[in-house]
């Protein structure tokens, strides 16, 4: 059924999406290496290394050349916690959305219960409303946990990590089951009665067989878990409290006061760090064929 | 309760909810034994519930209704990996993770086998079904004819105490399939174990076992040896689904002894020998294989049919004639080419006479 697209129209149309997609990415990358700072304009390239010399707003010379921003970024202690924080979330999110969703999964693929068709409709909820909605939800609803909290204990509490960890895992869980729920529509169940017939109990059975089987479809949901987790903004920018920023809310934060370079040189790294992940992501989804 | 049988089906009924919501029973109140050390086949269509019964007799379904023994023990509500049964299942289902080695393997490394004994094991299965040195393939590597062999000694490496068949062969194409049973047949005969086998295919039953359960609509209609089966089916639907059968039917006109006096309308009038008694008036079905039959050559003291040859059809070792008779009744007959360049008994349009005798027949009333 492939053919080649031998239609002039169609090839200037593909390209043309091409590069309004990656238009923007390679700009913003370019400009991580501006030598002036005010990134309003392109001030060409820091060719020369050597003690930090400056011409105006245009770097001239820096110890660390074209880098130069990038190492400016090194030195921004703010930043490095916030990229801690959002791997710190990214990681313990993930993982934690892939186990519940994993078994949420299973559960609505293999199980007749009541209520599945609504849970399994549930499940769909999250991922169709917008985000905004979800984060002052999240908000309104551990504020009036806390509330209660404090009346029952005596102690305070506030937004932090932790927060900010339980929402992720909350919007990330849907999607990790409904990518783990198609890999198991192709599950021959035959497998797993053959390892029954074969003396292994219900636990053996998964662990052995029917886990192996669906590794490919967890790693993926876990991956997207990840990817979601890590450049997630509206949600955390309602859940998180001092201490916490992550990323997206530090760049937000950036923006409103002053647009150096630096901001370019942090998105370079992340968008390397994201186009790694899609593309691990890709090659477990292959490996499913 | 003696170890004579290896397996018992006492009453079992199996009911299942449809999506609808309708009951069905796909095993409806089936008893039979099977024999320790036997051939045994479940025959029949899709949906008449011989799947499912093997499926009892291995766990993956428990009856609604009464009892499964296996040697005496009952096992009716026990989980499949607490039943001294292995499966063979129509698609292998051998774990596309794991090698050849670790595929036959797993049921022994669950028993706890020590690693040492279980290679060992391996090897000799894969011997035994003349695979020898596959261990370290993953199953993707395999040909249909392999994966089933393997299928094979995954099961038998256990040295189960029943062998259940799930339709092994039909995957296979039709060379590959004649060789797989006359195997499987050889393999057993070797082992000594009960196999059950699952098949649609009568000529596969027929070949292979020492009985067989033809099973229609989850009612196991006749138990026996397939000569039994093959010569005196007990209904028509026995008659009809193993080889070929033209029906007759008629009324009962009279019984005399053992030989019944049968009207088929229009047609004419026939004696069959049966044991039965039927009443006179009652609807009967003369039932004949075509090869009982001859073309223009008469029996004397038999039954001789004149009706006008319809079609001849040559197959090589045989030719077929189909003849309608005066009534509706229609039947095929079927004669050898035994000698060489022997001429069509008859053509098409002839007036031809069938001929077979009293004993041949059987006469069914269901």
């Amino acid at each position: 059924m492939t053919q080649k697209p031998n239609s002039l129209f169609v090839r200037i149309s593909a390209l043309l999406v091409y590069v309004f997609l990656y238009a923007p990415i390679i700009g913003l990358m370019l400009f991580s290496f501006n030598a002036s700072r005010t990134n309003i304009f392109f001030g060409g390239f820091i060719t020369q290394f050597g003690p930090l010399q400056m011409e105006g707003s245009t770097v001239v010379q820096s110890p660390c050349g074209p880098f130069h921003w990038f190492c400016e970024l090194n030195k921004n202690a703010e930043v490095k916690q916030a990229a801690e924080n959002t791997l710190t979330i990214a990681f313990v999110a993930s993982i934690s959305a892939t186990i519940i969703g994993t078994f949420a999964a299973i559960a609505l693929q293999r199980y007749n219960f009541r209520l599945k068709a609504f849970s399994q409709l549930a499940l769909y909820i999250p991922i169709v409303i917008p985000e905004i909605v979800m984060g002052i939800g999240i908000l309104v609803l551990f504020s009036q946990i806390f509330t209660i909290l404090s009346g029952l204990t005596g102690a305070r509490f506030s937004m932090g990590l932790p927060t900010v960890i339980v929402s992720h895992i909350a919007f990330c869980i849907p999607f990790v089951t409904l990518v783990v729920q198609a890999r198991l529509q192709g599950f021959d169940k035959s497998y797993e009665e053959a390892a029954m017939d074969l003396g292994a109990n219900e636990l053996t059975t998964f662990w052995r067989v029917t886990f192996p089987m669906i590794l490919p479809g967890v790693l993926s949901g876990a991956l997207l878990a990840f990817t979601l987790s890590l450049d997630d903004f509206v949600i955390t920018f309602f859940t998180t409290g001092p201490g916490s920023t992550t990323l997206p809310i530090y760049v937000y934060g950036l923006l409103r006061r002053i647009i150096t370079p630096q901001v370019n040189a942090l998105s370079t790294i992340w968008i390397l760090i994201v186009f790694t992940a899609v593309l691990l992501l890709q090659w477990t989804e292959n490996r499913k064929a | 309760m003696t170890d004579e049988f290896a397996v018992e089906m006492q009453d079992v009924v199996k009911r299942f909810t449809t999506p609808e919501g309708g009951i069905l029973a796909a095993v409806n109140h089936v008893t039979m034994q099977i024999r320790d050390g036997e051939f045994f086949s479940l025959l029949g269509p899709s949906g008449c519930g011989k799947t499912t019964s093997l499926r009892m007799i291995a766990g993956f379904e428990l009856p609604t209704e009464g009892k499964i023994l296996i040697h005496g023990k009952d096992v009716s509500q026990i989980a499949p990996f607490q039943r001294p049964v292995n499966t063979v299942f129509q698609q292998y289902a051998l774990f596309p993770h794991m090698t050849v080695e670790q595929n036959i393997g797993f049921g022994l490394e669950m028993k706890g086998v020590s690693k040492v004994e279980r290679s060992a094991r391996v090897s000799e299965a894969l011997e035994m079904v003349r695979l020898p040195g596959m261990e370290m393939r993953k199953p993707k590597q395999l040909s249909g004819g392999q994966q089933q062999r393997i299928a094979l000694a995954r099961a038998l490496v256990n040295k189960p105490e029943v062998l259940l068949l799930d339709e092994p062969l039909g995957a296979l194409d039709l060379k590959l399939r004649k060789e797989m049973q006359l195997e499987l047949k050889s393999l057993q005969r070797e082992v000594g174990i009960t196999f059950i086998y699952v098949t649609h295919d009568q000529e596969e039953a027929l070949t292979m076992s020492d009985r067989i359960a033809v099973m229609s609509k989850g009612v196991a209609l006749q138990v026996d040896k397939p000569e039994a089966i093959y010569e005196r089916p007990a209904t028509k639907f026995v008659a009809d689904f193993i080889g070929e059968t033209n029906f007759l039917d008629g009324v009962v006109r009279g019984q005399t002894g053992s030989t019944v006096e049968v009207d088929l309308p229009g047609t004419g009038t026939v004696y069959i020998e049966s044991s039965r008694t039927f009443a006179n008036g009652q609807q009967a079905t003369v039932a004949v294989r075509p090869e009982k039959m001859t073309l223009n050559r008469e029996i004397s003291g038999g039954n001789n049919l004149t009706g006008r040859v319809e079609e001849v059809i040559y197959i090589g070792t045989d030719t077929h004639y189909g003849v309608r008779f005066a009534g509706s009744h229609k039947a095929r007959v079927r004669e050898q080419n035994v000698t060489q360049g022997q001429k069509a008994l008859a053509s098409i349009g002839d007036e031809a006479v069938v001929s077979f005798t009293r004993t041949s027949p059987r006469l069914l009333t269901e």
